[in-house]
């Protein structure tokens, strides 16, 4: 007769991606880097925001973008059209990015050229939540046109970011999109969540964000 | 999708602990996972199915405990659950403030595994 033994082991699921963003973490500390991940579905506006960041912030710092796309480099093309370097990962059909996939994507990366690194992640508002990716700041960008139901659906991920980006308010006007309701259950599910409406199309909110940002970054860069 | 990815780190871990302990097949994997995660029982049993064939995991059954979500009020210290997945406002049960911290339902955790 055979024996049964029950094993305990109480470790997290994602243990292996986890100590891979936290060497990840601490490689961007060595190198003076604050890194970014931008989360948010299809079509919000990652790539814009990008730009749009950068616009304001390129005088002041060094930026790199690694973008992630499931097959196309579209994006990156965005990206370098602006005289950034960007680094393409692309998943071949996984549906988020993890540590592993960053860190390869950082190893294209002179990192001794950059103060400030955005990680454009996989459109989806599911998986991209469940796994670290050793950044400083995690970003979901929500569009007006999304609804502001989005947060019920997909709490993890408003659960899991420090900043809550609303973009596209300039489609409110023909939106019965309730800002109030957006903000309060945020809040309510992530109490110490930072949120700004932003168009950037329009420029709205956009130069509070990035002031915003940069002051994080400094804050961060000064203090190694 | 995801839960591809997620599956094959539980069968890794799963696989370390057998080996680790001399087991020779492994019966049962307990999992916790927080309500607020979005995973699927079943899709991860499917997945589990695919990737373990061949190995001492093979076969294995997965049981999802489900840990509800539950509040802790900043002010009376108060433990509540409340649902996040509807309108109504979330408040303290005991003393209707609106501080509080998430205690618990982000739990993503294996937790035992039965072996033979």
């Amino acid at each position: 007769m055979c024996e049964i033994k029950i094993i305990d082991i109480k470790q997290n699921i994602l243990s292996e991606n986890k100590d891979q963003a936290n060497i990840i973490r601490q490689n961007l500390a060595l190198k003076n880097i604050f890194m970014v991940n931008v989360m948010a579905s299809p079509g919000a506006g990652k790539t814009s925001l990008i730009i749009e960041t950068i616009k304001r912030l390129k005088d002041k710092l060094r930026i790199a973008v690694v973008e992630g796309d499931i097959e196309s480099v579209v994006d990156s093309e965005k990206i370098i059209a602006q005289g950034i370097p960007a680094v393409q990962i692309r998943t071949g059909g996984a549906c988020h990015l993890d540590a592993p996939m960053v860190s390869a994507a950082m190893d294209q990366l002179n990192l001794d050229l950059y103060d400030l690194l955005f990680i454009e992640n996989i459109g989806n508002l599911v998986c991209p939540a469940e796994f670290d990716i050793g950044s400083d700041l995690q970003v979901m960008l929500l569009s007006i046109p999304e609804g502001d139901d989005k947060i019920l659906k997909y709490p993890l991920m408003f659960s899991v970011c420090d900043v809550l980006l609303v973009n596209k308010t300039d489609y409110l006007f023909m939106s019965d999109f309730n800002r109030e309701l957006l903000h309060r259950r945020a809040k309510e599910l992530n109490p110490g969540i930072k949120i700004f409406d932003i168009s950037c199309k329009t420029g709205e909110g956009v130069n509070d964000w990035s002031n915003w940002l940069m002051k994080k970054i400094e804050s961060k860069l000064t203090s190694l | 999708m995801h839960e591809l990815a997620v599956t094959r780190s539980i069968l890794k871990i799963v696989l370390d602990h057998t080996e680790k302990n001399g087991g020779k097949r492994v019966r049962k994997i307990f999992l916790q996972i927080g309500e607020i995660r979005n995973l699927e029982e079943e899709w991860i049993q499917r997945y589990f199915d695919k990737i373990s064939t061949g190995s001492l995991a093979e076969n294995a059954e997965i049981k999802v405990i489900k840990v509800p979500v539950v509040f802790l009020c900043k002010i009376c210290k108060n433990e509540f659950s409340a649902s996040f997945r509807e309108e109504k406002k979330i408040l303290c049960s005991h003393c209707n403030s609106f501080e509080y911290d998430l205690l618990t339902g982000r739990e993503f955790i294996i937790e035992k595994i039965e072996i033979e």
